[in-house]
Protein backbone atom coordinates (compact mmCIF):
# COMPACT_ATOMS: atom_id res chain seq x y z
CA UNK A 1 0.00 0.00 0.00
CA UNK A 2 2.76 2.26 0.94
CA UNK A 3 4.54 1.37 -2.38
CA UNK A 4 1.55 2.17 -4.46
CA UNK A 5 1.04 5.50 -2.70
CA UNK A 6 4.52 6.54 -3.37
CA UNK A 7 4.72 5.07 -6.94
CA UNK A 8 1.66 6.96 -7.56
CA UNK A 9 2.49 10.45 -5.79
CA UNK A 10 6.17 10.73 -7.26
CA UNK A 11 4.10 10.01 -10.82
CA UNK A 12 1.83 12.79 -10.02
CA UNK A 13 4.87 15.35 -8.66
CA UNK A 14 6.49 14.52 -12.30
CA UNK A 15 3.60 14.89 -14.23
CA UNK A 16 2.24 17.46 -13.34
CA UNK A 17 6.12 19.26 -12.43
CA UNK A 18 6.28 22.24 -14.55
CA UNK A 19 9.28 24.09 -15.18
CA UNK A 20 12.19 21.75 -13.79
CA UNK A 21 13.11 21.96 -10.20
CA UNK A 22 12.49 24.41 -7.76
CA UNK A 23 8.77 25.20 -9.06
CA UNK A 24 8.21 21.58 -8.65
CA UNK A 25 9.82 21.96 -4.42
CA UNK A 26 6.11 23.36 -3.29
CA UNK A 27 4.76 20.80 -4.74
CA UNK A 28 6.62 17.76 -3.53
CA UNK A 29 6.11 19.64 -0.39
CA UNK A 30 2.19 19.50 -0.04
CA UNK A 31 2.40 15.79 -1.34
CA UNK A 32 5.32 14.10 1.14
CA UNK A 33 5.00 16.62 3.81
CA UNK A 34 2.14 18.15 4.24
CA UNK A 35 -0.29 15.54 3.06
CA UNK A 36 1.74 12.29 3.11
CA UNK A 37 3.34 13.15 6.81
CA UNK A 38 6.17 11.39 5.16
CA UNK A 39 8.95 13.49 6.07
CA UNK A 40 8.50 16.37 8.48
CA UNK A 41 9.12 20.14 7.66
CA UNK A 42 12.51 20.55 9.37
CA UNK A 43 13.83 17.36 6.78
CA UNK A 44 12.42 18.20 4.05
CA UNK A 45 14.79 21.36 4.51
CA UNK A 46 17.38 19.16 4.82
CA UNK A 47 16.47 17.42 2.24
CA UNK A 48 16.76 20.95 -0.11
CA UNK A 49 19.68 21.52 1.30
CA UNK A 50 21.19 18.11 0.51
CA UNK A 51 19.73 18.50 -3.26
CA UNK A 52 21.22 22.05 -3.79
CA UNK A 53 24.65 20.15 -2.73
CA UNK A 54 24.59 17.52 -4.70
CA UNK A 55 24.37 16.80 -8.40
CA UNK A 56 21.35 16.06 -10.15
CA UNK A 57 17.58 17.64 -10.39
CA UNK A 58 15.88 18.53 -7.21
CA UNK A 59 13.24 16.36 -8.14
CA UNK A 60 14.97 12.99 -8.58
CA UNK A 61 17.11 13.76 -5.66
CA UNK A 62 14.04 14.27 -3.45
CA UNK A 63 12.11 11.08 -4.72
CA UNK A 64 15.26 9.14 -4.04
CA UNK A 65 15.47 10.68 -0.39
CA UNK A 66 11.65 10.38 0.50
CA UNK A 67 11.49 7.51 -1.35
CA UNK A 68 13.49 5.91 1.28
CA UNK A 69 12.85 7.46 4.31
CA UNK A 70 9.11 7.17 4.14
CA UNK A 71 9.67 3.74 4.13
CA UNK A 72 12.05 2.84 6.66
CA UNK A 73 9.69 5.35 8.70
CA UNK A 74 7.00 2.83 8.70
CA UNK A 75 9.04 0.63 10.29
CA UNK A 76 10.87 -1.90 7.19
CA UNK A 77 13.89 -2.25 6.84
CA UNK A 78 17.09 -0.89 4.95
CA UNK A 79 16.35 -3.33 2.00
CA UNK A 80 13.08 -2.23 1.49
CA UNK A 81 13.74 1.26 2.05
CA UNK A 82 16.36 0.96 -0.83
CA UNK A 83 13.75 -0.34 -3.05
CA UNK A 84 11.22 2.45 -1.58
CA UNK A 85 13.78 5.09 -3.16
CA UNK A 86 14.49 2.97 -6.20
CA UNK A 87 10.46 2.86 -7.49
CA UNK A 88 9.88 7.10 -5.87
CA UNK A 89 12.72 7.72 -8.39
CA UNK A 90 11.47 5.42 -11.23
CA UNK A 91 7.93 6.79 -10.86
CA UNK A 92 9.02 10.81 -10.58
CA UNK A 93 10.99 10.55 -14.14
CA UNK A 94 8.68 8.02 -15.91
CA UNK A 95 6.54 10.76 -16.83
CA UNK A 96 9.36 12.87 -18.14
CA UNK A 97 10.31 9.72 -20.15
CA UNK A 98 7.17 8.61 -21.44
CA UNK A 99 5.74 12.47 -23.08
CA UNK A 100 9.73 13.68 -23.80
CA UNK A 101 9.77 10.26 -26.04
CA UNK A 102 6.28 10.51 -27.80
CA UNK A 103 7.40 14.54 -28.25
CA UNK A 104 10.44 13.56 -29.65
CA UNK A 105 9.52 10.95 -32.30
CA UNK A 106 6.98 13.71 -33.33
CA UNK A 107 9.27 16.59 -33.61
CA UNK A 108 12.12 14.81 -35.48
CA UNK A 109 9.36 13.60 -37.83
CA UNK A 110 7.04 16.63 -38.62
CA UNK A 111 9.96 19.33 -37.85
CA UNK A 112 9.48 21.21 -40.85
CA UNK A 113 5.77 21.16 -40.64
CA UNK A 114 5.07 25.43 -40.88
CA UNK A 115 2.60 25.06 -37.29
CA UNK A 116 5.85 23.35 -35.86
CA UNK A 117 8.31 25.99 -37.41
CA UNK A 118 5.80 28.25 -36.15
CA UNK A 119 5.65 27.65 -32.47
CA UNK A 120 9.36 27.57 -32.52
CA UNK A 121 10.34 30.69 -34.03
CA UNK A 122 7.92 32.51 -31.17
CA UNK A 123 9.65 30.02 -28.54
CA UNK A 124 13.39 30.86 -29.51
CA UNK A 125 13.75 34.25 -28.33
CA UNK A 126 10.96 33.72 -24.91
CA UNK A 127 13.71 30.75 -24.30
CA UNK A 128 17.08 33.30 -23.66
CA UNK A 129 14.62 34.88 -21.58
CA UNK A 130 13.88 31.85 -19.31
CA UNK A 131 17.50 31.18 -18.93
CA UNK A 132 18.19 34.62 -17.76
CA UNK A 133 15.61 34.04 -15.29
CA UNK A 134 16.58 31.13 -14.14
CA UNK A 135 20.47 33.06 -13.69
CA UNK A 136 18.45 35.98 -11.93
CA UNK A 137 16.54 34.10 -9.53
CA UNK A 138 19.50 32.47 -8.61
CA UNK A 139 21.96 35.63 -7.19
CA UNK A 140 20.65 35.48 -3.90
CA UNK A 141 22.29 36.00 -0.85
CA UNK A 142 22.20 32.54 -0.10
CA UNK A 143 24.24 31.89 -2.83
CA UNK A 144 26.34 34.76 -2.81
CA UNK A 145 26.35 36.15 0.78
CA UNK A 146 25.78 39.90 1.69
CA UNK A 147 28.27 43.20 1.36
CA UNK A 148 27.36 44.16 4.96
CA UNK A 149 27.09 40.31 6.58
CA UNK A 150 29.93 38.41 4.71
CA UNK A 151 31.80 41.01 2.92
CA UNK A 152 34.77 38.35 2.24
CA UNK A 153 32.56 35.86 1.10
CA UNK A 154 30.78 38.48 -1.35
CA UNK A 155 33.33 39.98 -2.74
CA UNK A 156 34.95 36.36 -3.41
CA UNK A 157 31.33 35.00 -5.08
CA UNK A 158 31.38 37.65 -7.36
CA UNK A 159 35.20 37.01 -8.70
CA UNK A 160 33.98 33.40 -9.02
CA UNK A 161 31.28 34.51 -10.63
CA UNK A 162 32.92 36.73 -13.41
CA UNK A 163 35.90 34.44 -13.71
CA UNK A 164 33.66 31.04 -14.26
CA UNK A 165 31.66 33.10 -16.82
CA UNK A 166 34.55 34.74 -18.34
CA UNK A 167 36.13 31.07 -18.76
CA UNK A 168 33.34 29.14 -20.15
CA UNK A 169 32.48 32.02 -22.30
CA UNK A 170 35.37 33.77 -23.83
CA UNK A 171 38.05 30.59 -23.01
CA UNK A 172 35.66 27.45 -23.77
CA UNK A 173 36.89 25.99 -20.12
CA UNK A 174 35.11 22.65 -19.62
CA UNK A 175 32.38 23.47 -16.90
CA UNK A 176 33.54 20.53 -15.26
CA UNK A 177 37.25 21.90 -14.20
CA UNK A 178 35.19 25.06 -13.72
CA UNK A 179 33.07 23.62 -10.52
CA UNK A 180 35.97 21.67 -9.49
CA UNK A 181 38.37 24.67 -8.88
CA UNK A 182 35.49 26.74 -7.57
CA UNK A 183 34.76 23.63 -5.21
CA UNK A 184 38.45 23.79 -4.34
CA UNK A 185 38.71 27.65 -3.73
CA UNK A 186 35.52 27.22 -2.04
CA UNK A 187 37.17 24.38 0.65
CA UNK A 188 40.35 26.71 1.05
CA UNK A 189 39.31 30.34 1.65
CA UNK A 190 35.26 30.43 2.70
CA UNK B 1 29.71 1.63 -28.50
CA UNK B 2 27.45 4.00 -29.41
CA UNK B 3 25.26 3.12 -26.55
CA UNK B 4 28.54 3.22 -23.82
CA UNK B 5 29.39 6.59 -25.13
CA UNK B 6 25.48 7.95 -24.65
CA UNK B 7 25.27 6.94 -21.34
CA UNK B 8 29.39 7.79 -20.33
CA UNK B 9 28.51 11.49 -21.70
CA UNK B 10 25.03 11.72 -19.61
CA UNK B 11 26.76 10.14 -16.39
CA UNK B 12 28.85 13.18 -16.57
CA UNK B 13 26.16 15.44 -17.15
CA UNK B 14 24.74 13.75 -14.73
CA UNK B 15 27.19 13.51 -12.09
CA UNK B 16 27.77 17.54 -12.32
CA UNK B 17 24.64 19.15 -12.54
CA UNK B 18 24.44 20.76 -9.83
CA UNK B 19 21.70 23.35 -9.03
CA UNK B 20 19.16 22.79 -11.01
CA UNK B 21 18.64 21.45 -14.74
CA UNK B 22 19.89 24.84 -15.97
CA UNK B 23 23.21 24.27 -15.11
CA UNK B 24 23.53 21.24 -17.55
CA UNK B 25 23.03 23.31 -20.72
CA UNK B 26 26.62 24.29 -21.04
CA UNK B 27 27.81 20.75 -20.69
CA UNK B 28 25.30 19.20 -22.87
CA UNK B 29 26.09 22.32 -26.10
CA UNK B 30 29.54 21.34 -25.03
CA UNK B 31 29.20 17.70 -25.47
CA UNK B 32 26.58 17.24 -27.73
CA UNK B 33 26.50 20.10 -30.11
CA UNK B 34 30.06 21.04 -30.27
CA UNK B 35 32.49 17.74 -29.33
CA UNK B 36 29.82 15.23 -31.08
CA UNK B 37 27.68 17.17 -33.23
CA UNK B 38 24.83 14.90 -32.42
CA UNK B 39 22.23 17.99 -32.83
CA UNK B 40 23.03 21.42 -34.32
CA UNK B 41 22.65 24.43 -32.39
CA UNK B 42 19.43 25.75 -33.66
CA UNK B 43 18.41 22.19 -32.60
CA UNK B 44 19.77 22.41 -29.21
CA UNK B 45 17.92 25.96 -28.94
CA UNK B 46 14.60 24.40 -29.85
CA UNK B 47 15.41 21.49 -27.46
CA UNK B 48 15.40 23.69 -24.66
CA UNK B 49 12.36 25.35 -25.72
CA UNK B 50 10.79 21.76 -25.76
CA UNK B 51 12.46 20.67 -22.61
CA UNK B 52 11.09 23.88 -20.70
CA UNK B 53 7.78 22.99 -21.67
CA UNK B 54 6.93 19.31 -20.99
CA UNK B 55 6.14 18.34 -17.54
CA UNK B 56 8.69 16.72 -15.31
CA UNK B 57 12.36 16.82 -15.00
CA UNK B 58 14.22 19.00 -17.54
CA UNK B 59 17.32 17.54 -17.20
CA UNK B 60 15.74 14.06 -18.08
CA UNK B 61 13.90 15.85 -21.03
CA UNK B 62 17.11 16.70 -22.70
CA UNK B 63 18.59 13.25 -22.77
CA UNK B 64 15.36 11.89 -23.76
CA UNK B 65 15.43 13.83 -27.15
CA UNK B 66 19.13 13.39 -27.50
CA UNK B 67 19.10 9.90 -26.80
CA UNK B 68 15.95 9.25 -29.11
CA UNK B 69 17.86 11.12 -32.15
CA UNK B 70 20.58 9.05 -31.95
CA UNK B 71 19.30 5.36 -30.98
CA UNK B 72 15.50 5.98 -30.73
CA UNK B 73 13.94 3.94 -27.31
CA UNK B 74 16.94 2.08 -26.44
CA UNK B 75 19.16 5.34 -26.88
CA UNK B 76 16.53 6.99 -24.36
CA UNK B 77 16.52 4.13 -21.82
CA UNK B 78 19.69 4.84 -21.82
CA UNK B 79 20.43 8.69 -21.96
CA UNK B 80 17.72 8.90 -18.87
CA UNK B 81 19.31 6.17 -16.95
CA UNK B 82 22.66 7.90 -17.54
CA UNK B 83 21.69 11.53 -16.12
CA UNK B 84 19.55 9.86 -13.31
CA UNK B 85 22.30 7.25 -11.70
CA UNK B 86 24.68 10.01 -10.26
CA UNK B 87 22.40 11.39 -8.32
CA UNK B 88 20.36 8.41 -7.30
CA UNK B 89 23.12 6.85 -5.65
CA UNK B 90 25.03 9.88 -4.24
CA UNK B 91 21.12 10.65 -2.29
CA UNK B 92 20.44 7.20 -1.34
CA UNK B 93 24.33 6.79 0.20
CA UNK B 94 23.53 10.24 1.92
CA UNK B 95 19.97 8.53 3.14
CA UNK B 96 21.70 5.27 4.35
CA UNK B 97 24.81 6.36 5.98
CA UNK B 98 25.30 10.17 6.02
CA UNK B 99 22.33 12.47 7.21
CA UNK B 100 24.54 15.00 8.80
CA UNK B 101 26.17 15.33 5.13
CA UNK B 102 25.43 19.19 4.85
CA UNK B 103 26.48 19.92 8.56
CA UNK B 104 30.25 19.54 7.82
CA UNK B 105 31.76 22.86 7.56
CA UNK B 106 34.68 21.23 4.55
CA UNK B 107 31.68 19.80 2.62
CA UNK B 108 29.40 24.05 3.55
CA UNK B 109 32.66 25.84 2.28
CA UNK B 110 33.28 23.72 -1.20
CA UNK B 111 29.45 24.75 -1.91
CA UNK B 112 29.88 28.15 -1.23
CA UNK B 113 32.57 28.41 -3.90
CA UNK B 114 30.81 26.65 -6.13
CA UNK B 115 27.11 27.93 -5.84
CA UNK B 116 28.59 31.49 -7.45
CA UNK B 117 30.37 29.47 -10.64
CA UNK B 118 27.19 27.54 -11.05
CA UNK B 119 25.31 30.84 -11.79
CA UNK B 120 27.80 32.06 -14.30
CA UNK B 121 27.49 28.89 -16.18
CA UNK B 122 23.18 29.71 -16.02
CA UNK B 123 24.49 33.13 -17.61
CA UNK B 124 26.44 32.10 -20.39
CA UNK B 125 23.84 30.22 -22.73
CA UNK B 126 21.60 32.99 -21.46
CA UNK B 127 24.51 34.53 -24.67
CA UNK B 128 24.84 31.50 -26.79
CA UNK B 129 20.88 31.17 -27.01
CA UNK B 130 20.69 34.37 -27.86
CA UNK B 131 22.74 34.10 -30.58
CA UNK B 132 21.72 30.87 -32.16
CA UNK B 133 18.00 32.68 -31.87
CA UNK B 134 19.13 35.31 -33.70
CA UNK B 135 18.10 38.45 -31.12
CA UNK B 136 19.24 41.67 -32.83
CA UNK B 137 18.62 45.21 -31.49
CA UNK B 138 15.14 45.13 -32.68
CA UNK B 139 13.84 41.86 -30.66
CA UNK B 140 16.13 41.88 -27.98
CA UNK B 141 12.85 43.24 -25.90
CA UNK B 142 11.52 39.57 -26.12
CA UNK B 143 14.23 37.96 -23.68
CA UNK B 144 14.32 40.94 -21.41
CA UNK B 145 10.47 41.59 -21.11
CA UNK B 146 10.05 37.26 -20.40
CA UNK B 147 13.17 37.32 -17.89
CA UNK B 148 11.54 40.09 -15.98
CA UNK B 149 8.02 38.70 -15.65
CA UNK B 150 9.34 35.93 -14.84
CA UNK B 151 11.89 37.26 -11.84
CA UNK B 152 10.35 40.10 -10.51
CA UNK B 153 6.30 39.17 -10.87
CA UNK B 154 6.94 35.64 -10.33
CA UNK B 155 5.28 34.51 -13.76
CA UNK B 156 5.56 30.97 -14.18
CA UNK B 157 7.25 30.27 -17.34
CA UNK B 158 5.02 27.63 -18.80
CA UNK B 159 2.53 30.49 -19.43
CA UNK B 160 5.89 32.61 -21.30
CA UNK B 161 6.44 29.20 -23.13
CA UNK B 162 2.67 29.05 -24.13
CA UNK B 163 1.80 32.68 -25.02
CA UNK B 164 5.32 32.85 -27.00
CA UNK B 165 4.32 29.65 -29.07
CA UNK B 166 1.15 30.78 -29.70
CA UNK B 167 2.60 33.99 -30.94
CA UNK B 168 5.00 32.23 -33.09
CA UNK B 169 2.62 30.33 -34.76
CA UNK B 170 -0.51 33.33 -35.31
CA UNK B 171 2.33 35.74 -36.56
CA UNK B 172 3.78 32.76 -38.96
CA UNK B 173 0.52 31.63 -40.26
CA UNK B 174 0.09 35.44 -41.26
CA UNK B 175 2.99 34.99 -43.16
CA UNK B 176 1.86 32.23 -44.28
CA UNK B 177 -1.48 33.24 -45.82
CA UNK B 178 0.24 36.36 -46.91
CA UNK B 179 2.13 34.43 -49.48
CA UNK B 180 -0.50 31.55 -50.71
CA UNK B 181 -3.81 33.06 -51.86
CA UNK B 182 -5.99 30.23 -51.24
CA UNK B 183 -5.74 30.39 -47.13
CA UNK B 184 -8.36 29.88 -45.00
CA UNK B 185 -10.44 32.97 -43.85
CA UNK B 186 -9.06 34.21 -40.00
CA UNK B 187 -10.91 33.18 -37.48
Amino acid sequence: MLFLQLFYTFFKIGLFGFGGGYAMLSMIQAEVVNRHKWVTTAEFTDIVAISQMTPGPIGINSATYVGYASVVGAGYSDTWGVLGSVLATFAVSLPSFILMLSISRLLLKHKSHPVITGIFKGLRPAVVGLIASAALLLMTPANFGTPSGSPFQFATSLCLFFAAFIAVKQFKVSPILVIVIAGAIGGIFL
Amino acid sequence: MIFLQLFYIFLKIGLFTIGGGYAMIPLIEREIVNKHHWISRNEFTDLLAVAQSVPGVFAVNMAVFIGYKKKKLAGSVVTALGTILPSFLIILLIALFFRQFKDIPLVASIFKGIRPAVVALIAVPVFNVARSAHINRYTVWIPVVCALLIWLLGVSPIWIIIASGTLGYLFSDKQKKGKTPKGKSAD
